[in-house]
């Protein structure tokens, strides 16, 4: 209660305060309910303005990118950014890391000799690297600015880094970084002489496994592997290496003079490469699988939190609208944050895509979601502006708490003075500014729409209910509401498939259950496999990646630089086509355009240009210098230099690098130097097979290796969760659609994934007697009755479960033509357990029969009934002796064949007694006190009786003094009874409302006052009201006229649901006297009567539910709202009235003021029963789904498929237990989670039906009747578990 | 756990009679048959282990990546080639620990009788899950200016973290505990030269270490405490019952 608009007088500042605050919040929710559309388009604006900035960032990306600049006037660009910057990328600042000048040596031997042998090929053009080095090292240019040696001028490494000691022997520490391939032989001559395989050293540093950055190899040899010539299948037979040389700083006159002196010591003839240009070569932050792993690890978490956060949202009209809402909330915040950031020139420095889920989650959705609940919470009845107004100011100070102690931390963080903190705090406070912003009018206004929508289409649906008014818009609404749909909550998990049925698992197996029946794990390793395969591929140094590289290079840059792209005359290096070499070369500073030295070899025809030379001899190896050569390092991986860096702890990440132009060198070796600097060893080299598949075949091989190992190593991955998987889940999970059997007798349920609950002491009992299906059940928790199809009413203890009462008379006179179910009933009281099998064909006849209206069968069963017929009818004395000797002296071989047409005048006689029957109720003579003086037991004893024997004495004084005017209604069979202190009330369908005396089943009275079937009962403390097949209610009021000394109380006090019925002791004269009869209360039948509470409820087929008042049988209300009959009400003592339809919809009512609470679609098809807790509503359907329902939000919890036929069966113990009936069994299930605690098996017989109805006494026992059995369970640890 | 053993062997036999000898093998006859019935603990104490121990494995490989890549740890370069270039052994210890404590913080808050209420949804344990990340995160990228102020800089993180997620005293304790072991075990592993850390400044590791592991052992706990969520009703009509 945030707001209170007369405050008191003494008030602290915090109240005062919170007052304000309040009263703000709630302005602001009623300006923002008030006019939604122009504020979401504000919000929107404003989102767009802060977000202009960020159009400005550069996009993403990993590759590098280059900037090239002209040689000459070249400097070192200046830290501060310069105003006119023109295409001048932002990172192009500072000095380099680094100065990269590659000297690229092309070596021959030539002309080839036929004498050679392949390892000639490379031996001496590799050996002739330790001259060009010592050449390099020990330049020195000097001139009036002082002497400049390499030595100063280069990078100056130190250690490795500890992991990579198996390169120290290769790579230089402490000195310049000069890499070449003489590094392998530790630049030294006399190594590389003595090395008997070069080409075995050079592989022995391969890396064994399949790497995937740029390996030593090219490293060192400073060209990809494949075009550096050095293998025995060299068909070219031109070595191609270089000499990287990384400097510090560049010295345009000692590079000039370095140039000058190798061309002129190793000139190319034919060389037209330019080196007008430098290219400047920019990192990105490098973000490589390794590096991904932990951003998608956060982003995971991200979305689990706003999953899981998102779940929460509840009762409003569309969840994921609001969800949405939600997230884009959150999102926009930081993108306006970061866009503020940008244009107060805050540029961020951090990765954005890393901290982005952290600040996500320092936002967070708890604001959204509080405000979401505390609108929702708000009255419904109220005007939604309100509402908004409402929640929104409930929740303002604890929003407002939030939000300054959020503030405080992030005040805290940026006072660390580490500037990556003071970055994410400065940019967490602008988000949470920004959000709260969002949250306040973004968000709160599409609240406000989505409740409005809500209320319309819950008014809609509810307008018709009120009073009967038409619908306001008849048009366009109808068909909407018309086919009630099932609308199933998202968040609802349903079990379906039949796997499922039986046992409701713990989510997280449902989810692990879920991944196997879709096989997702299986799919994601294939997919996963299948790019594991294709990165290896692209990866490997033989594989795809170069060719694509070698490809994308030949065409285009490498990359666009960043914002300006490339001068004209700088951008793409031209194709040189022949010309005058020395026009380009005039454009060098410092060298002198040196002239060709004489003696070159004869290979060699200078004046043309770098075209292929076809007329040359092929054993003529040919020297050529093409574009490709010019800027061949961007044929190496883009991970080449910063992992050349990365070895000694540099990184290039976010900074560049500069790669001066080539110098190249061509070398010439005569065969004579070739022979002579041949190791021993080499001549012992086979030559090579076939040189034609060995080139590449060596690389096919290597890509079919790598492909069989990432296909082995998937399949092993397979495997191994697959093992996982079993071991996990033992039975087999993933085929749901195999039929797993019919389950055995005495098995317990044990589910599909090898669950069984344990079993526990709950032993059933079992009720046998009743010779038809048992169609009615009444309870009043110490006393059981039963009802069958027969007619036969049976009283039980429910506590013993022993047959106390058989109304047996009418059930005596129906059975007994037979004998067999007198013998029955001494067998009963033997304890056998057998049903006999003589029943069986008996049985069945007479459920088909059910109803006992059809007129034949009847007749049937009234021929057979005549030897019972004494026991009631013992004012007809000449016909009971007759009746009696005939049955005693039945032979038993007639059991299967009745003789036909033999007793058929006891229907005569019955027909003729029931037109001299007493119809007037009122005029009830006391004769039945008579009664009281047959001793309680008679019961029992003539329950006992065994077969033969004619029927007692008191039975038949009993029938005597009752009989004579309260008088049984045999030919209409019971269609509602009710049971209260000991009388039972049962309601025939001829419209006959009878009490009997439960203990002793003597007929108290009985009211004929209507005609039409009475099909429901209820019985209140002394009222009973039967619902009439008609559609009228009638209210009685049961008086007893006794002594009050002898009222004494009953029944159970276990649950205070019902008012203990007061015991009528069999003194006392009973009248039953109609006082109210609604005609009309109902236009179609009463399907459903209820009465609790002071209150009774009636449904009808009319679709509608009323309300009546039992005092005065005034009618409250008239609720309307389903589209289809009535087929269960609940009501209890809470005045909780729940209702549900054949629409399969279920409205929650509110019995003091009419109003429907809540109103749901649950179920394909009728729901078929109701139950309430005080958190939950439990529905069943004809689907024989039972549906839990949280009460308040109206939201389903989840759902428990039953087996077909047995959905109406179900009961709640406690709270928390709730009880459903199976095929023979009933199952208990926790209510809270919906997880199956246990099931018990009902009898050995009862296999194959299903339990119909489950009834739940006081004393947590439960009752439930499959068949013509009835089933006791007690359940006597639920009391304990209720203390 | 023997009791249920107990009655799952029970669980073959049929018929009322068996039912009632089997209820009677039970030592505790107070226990009523649904009480046992819920706690099917063998099973669910296996699931809830194997899901922790797979959630520890995930995070040690993901994190691990973090200081491998930022080079604040160091393996031999023979074990550097095994699939997340690091040692095959840390993931799985990694789990084993963090299955431990999950199991162990449910555990614990049931035997002191004060279930742990506070913020028990999925939602704030991802957010607990991802504050931990960060904390990593921060831990292995952010430069800090010296070695001590990255240290309480993290420290009062992971109090933070304890704060907001978590609030009880079992769970500072058992954090700080379970830290300082784990910071004993890490001296000792980089003594015997298992691994190395390349700026030790706490003897032979980082003195950030005890906060992270302590920021592991509530986050670990959180998601125990909430898996275990489920069974905590029983637990405590079982408490009730005794």
């Amino acid at each position: 209660d945030g707001r209170q608009l007369t405050p008191p007088p003494r008030m602290t500042l915090r109240e005062r305060l919170r007052e304000k605050i309040s009263a703000a919040f709630y302005h602001h929710g009623l300006l923002c309910a008030s006019y939604p559309v122009p504020i979401i388009l504000f919000t929107s604006a404003s989102i767009l303005t802060c977000c202009y900035p960020l159009l400005r960032l550069p996009l993403p990306g990993t590759g590098p990118v280059e900037f090239t600049t002209g040689v000459r006037d070249y400097t070192v660009p200046s830290h501060e950014p310069q105003g006119d910057l023109g295409e001048r990328p932002d990172w192009y600042r500072g000095p380099p890391v680094a100065y990269i000048q590659q000297v690229l040596v092309k070596a021959a031997v030539s002309p080839w000799d036929s004498s050679l042998v392949p390892v000639d090929v490379f031996r001496s053009p590799l050996g002739r690297v330790f001259s060009l080095l010592e050449e390099i090292r020990n330049h020195v240019h000097s001139d009036s600015t002082g002497v400049r040696s390499l030595e100063a001028l280069c990078l100056q490494v130190t250690d490795l880094l500890p992991g990579l000691r198996r390169m120290q022997s290769v790579l230089p520490e402490h000195g310049c970084l000069l890499v070449s391939p003489g590094n392998y032989w530790q630049n030294q001559r006399e190594l590389f002489d003595s090395d008997p395989d070069p080409l075995k050293t050079i592989q022995k540093h391969e890396p064994k496994g399949l790497h995937t950055s740029a390996t030593l190899r090219d490293l060192l040899f400073g060209v990809p592997g494949k075009h550096t010539g050095v293998s025995h299948y060299n068909r070219k037979r031109v070595v191609t290496y270089t000499i990287t040389v990384v400097l510090v700083s560049y010295d345009t006159r000692f590079l000039g003079s370095l140039r000058s002196r190798l061309k002129q010591l190793h000139p190319s003839a034919n060389c037209s490469l330019r080196d007008d240009h430098m290219v400047h070569v920019h990192f990105k932050e490098e973000i490589g699988i390794a590096e991904l792993i932990p951003l998608v690890t956060t982003y995971i978490i991200l979305f689990a939190y706003i999953y899981f956060s998102t779940r929460k949202i509840d009762m409003v009209k569309s969840k994921w609208g609001l969800a949405l809402a939600a997230v884009v909330t959150v999102l926009s915040s930081l993108l306006m944050s970061v866009g503020l950031c940008t244009l107060f020139g805050l540029t961020p420095t951090l990765n954005g895509g890393e901290i982005f889920p952290y600040l996500v989650v320092v936002i967070g959705l708890e604001n959204v979601l509080v405000l979401t609940k505390s609108v929702v919470s708000t009255p419904v009845d109220l005007e939604v502006k309100l509402r908004i107004a409402q929640g929104l100011s409930n929740e303002s100070w604890s929003i407002m708490k939030n939000m300054a102690t959020e503030l405080c931390i992030i005040l805290i963080g940026y006072f660390t003075l580490v500037p990556a903190i003071q970055e994410f705090c400065l940019f967490a406070v602008v988000g949470l500014v920004s959000d709260f912003f969002l949250q306040m009018f973004f968000f709160t206004t599409v609240l406000s729409i989505d409740i409005r929508r809500m209320e319309l289409a819950d008014l809609n649906r509810r307008l018709p209910a009120e009073a009967g008014l038409p619908p306001p818009k008849p048009g366009p609404l109808r068909p909407r509401e018309a086919p009630p749909p099932p609308r199933p909550s998202p968040h609802t998990i349903t079990l379906q498939t039949p796997a499922f049925r039986n046992l409701r698992l713990p989510k997280r197996l449902r989810v692990v259950y879920f991944l196997a029946r879709t096989r997702l794990a299986q799919r994601i390793i294939m997919v996963g496999t299948v790019i594991w395969i294709g990165i290896l591929v692209y990866t490997d140094p033989a594989g795809l990646r170069t060719y694509l590289a070698a490809q994308v290079s030949e065409q285009s840059p490498l990359g666009d630089s960043g914002g300006g792209g490339l001068p004209p005359h700088l951008g793409v290096a031209p194709v040189f086509h022949a010309g005058d070499p020395t026009s380009t070369l005039s454009v060098l500073p410092a060298p002198e355009p040196t002239p060709l030295p004489e003696n070159q070899s004869q290979g060699h025809h200078g004046s043309a240009g770098a075209g292929p030379r076809p007329q040359v001899p092929p054993a003529v190896p040919q020297i050529t210098w093409g574009a490709e050569d010019e800027e061949g390092w961007r044929r190496l991986s883009f991970r080449h230099w910063p992992s050349l860096f990365s070895y000694y702890n540099i990184t290039l990440a976010k900074r560049y690098i500069s790669i001066l132009p080539v110098i190249p060198v061509t070398l010439h070796l005569s065969p004579q130097e070739a022979i002579e600097t041949r190791h021993p060893q080499d001549t012992r080299h086979p030559p090579p097979p076939i040189p034609k598949v060995s080139a590449d075949l060596q690389t096919d091989l290597t890509l079919y290796k790598v492909a069989a190992l990432g296909l082995a190593a998937g399949v092993l991955l397979v495997l191994l969760l697959f093992c996982l998987y079993r071991v996990l889940c033992p039975r087999n999970y993933g085929q749901n659609g195999v039929a797993h059997g019919r389950r055995r007798r005495g098995d317990l349920p044990c589910d599909d994934y090898g669950y069984s609950p344990p079993v526990s002491e709950i032993s059933p009992l079992l009720l046998r007697g009743h010779s038809m299906d048992i169609e009615c059940l009444a309870s009043d928790g110490m006393l059981l009755a039963s009802c069958c199809l027969a007619g036969q009413i049976r009283v039980w203890d429910a506590q013993t479960g022993d047959c106390l009462t058989v109304i047996p008379n009418h059930g005596l006179r129906r059975s007994s033509s037979s004998g067999c179910w007198e013998q029955r009933d001494g067998w009963d009281s033997v304890g056998g357990a057998t049903e006999p099998e003589c029943l069986g064909s008996d049985c069945r006849e007479h459920s088909f029969s059910g109803d006992g209206l059809s007129e034949d069968e009847g007749d049937l069963l009234r021929r057979r009934s005549v030897p019972a017929r004494p026991t009631l009818f013992t004012d007809q004395p000449d016909l009971t002796p007759l009746i009696d000797t005939n049955f005693t002296c039945q032979p038993p071989s007639h059991l299967a064949t009745p003789p036909r047409g033999g007793f058929d005048f006891g229907g005569l006689v019955e027909r003729a007694y029931l037109e001299h029957e007493s119809p007037s109720p009122s005029t009830y003579p006391s004769p039945s006190s008579a009664a009281s003086s047959s001793p309680p037991s008679a019961a029992h004893l003539q329950r006992r009786r065994s077969l033969g024997d004619a029927p007692t004495l008191p039975a038949q004084d009993r029938a005597s003094t009752a009989g004579t005017q309260a008088t049984a209604d045999w030919d209409s069979s019971v269609w509602a009874m009710e049971l209260r202190g000991n009388l039972i009330a049962a309601g025939r369908s001829s419209g006959k409302l009878e009490l009997w005396d439960a203990v002793e089943g003597s007929l108290r009275c009985s009211n004929e006052d209507g005609v039409s079937g009475i099909t429901a009962l209820a019985f209140l403390n002394n009222r009973i009201v039967a619902a009439r097949l008609n559609g009228s209610l009638d209210f009685f009021t049961v008086e007893i006229n006794k002594p009050l000394g002898l009222l004494q109380y009953r029944g159970a006090p276990g649950r205070g649901s019902m008012p203990p019925s007061p015991c009528y002791s069999s003194e006392d004269v009973i009248s039953c006297q109609l006082t109210r009869s609604v005609q009309c209360a109902h236009q179609k039948p009463i399907t459903v009567l209820r009465a609790a509470a002071g209150r009774v409820v009636t449904g009808s087929q009319d679709h509608t539910v009323r309300v009546y008042r039992l005092e005065d049988s005034c009618c409250l209300f008239t609720l309307q709202g389903h589209s289809g009959g009535i087929t269960a009400i609940y009501i209890d003592q809470t005045m909780v009235l729940a209702s549900g339809g054949q629409d399969g919809a279920i409205c929650l009512w509110d019995v003091l003021t009419g109003s429907r609470v809540s109103h749901v679609y649950g179920h394909r098809g009728d729901v078929t029963s109701l139950v309430c807790t005080t958190s939950c509503v439990i529905s069943s359907g004809l689907d024989d789904l039972i549906c839990i329902w949280d009460r308040s939000t109206g939201i389903k919890l989840y759902s428990i498929q039953q087996e077909v036929g047995c959905g109406a069966s179900l009961g709640v113990i406690s709270e928390s237990l709730l009880v459903t009936g199976g095929q023979g069994c009933v199952s208990f299930w926790d209510l809270n989670f919906g997880d199956l605690l246990q099931t018990v098996y009902l009898g050995q017989s009862s296999d194959g039906q299903g339990v119909r109805q489950l009834l739940v006494l006081d004393n947590a026992a439960i009752v439930c009747d499959f068949g013509s059995e009835l089933s006791l369970v007690y359940v006597p640890s639920v009391l304990e578990k209720l203390d | 756990m023997s009791l249920t053993l107990t009655a799952m062997t029970d669980s073959t036999v049929t018929g009322g009679q068996q039912q009632r000898s089997g209820s009677g093998q039970m030592s505790r006859p107070s226990r009523g048959p649904y009480i046992s019935v819920i706690t099917n603990r063998t099973t669910n104490l296996v699931i809830r282990g194997t899901m922790l121990f797979s959630v520890g494995v995930f995070l040690a490989l993901v994190l691990n990546l973090l200081q491998v890549q930022r080079n604040v740890t160091l393996f031999p370069p023979d074990v550097i080639s095994s699939i997340f270039s690091s040692a095959w052994w840390v993931p799985p210890c990694c789990g084993t620990a963090s299955a431990m404590i999950g199991l162990l913080y449910p555990c614990i808050d049931s035997r002191l009788g004060e279930p742990h209420k506070f913020k028990r949804e999925w939602s704030s344990v991802m957010r607990c899950v991802a504050v931990f990340v960060g904390i990593n995160h921060a831990s292995a990228k952010v430069d800090f200016a010296n070695n001590v102020q990255l240290s309480l800089t993290l420290a009062a993180l992971s109090i933070g973290l304890w704060w907001t997620f978590d609030r009880s005293r079992s769970g500072f304790g058992l954090g700080i505990g379970i830290a300082l072991l784990a910071t004993l075990a890490t001296q000792l592993l980089v003594y015997n030269g298992v691994f190395q850390y390349t700026s030790p400044d706490f003897l032979y590791i980082r003195s950030w270490l005890p906060c992270i592991f302590f920021a592991g052992v509530i986050t670990m706990g959180n998601i125990g405490r909430q898996l275990a969520l489920y069974e905590y009703k029983v637990v405590q009509e079982k408490t009730h019952q005794d």
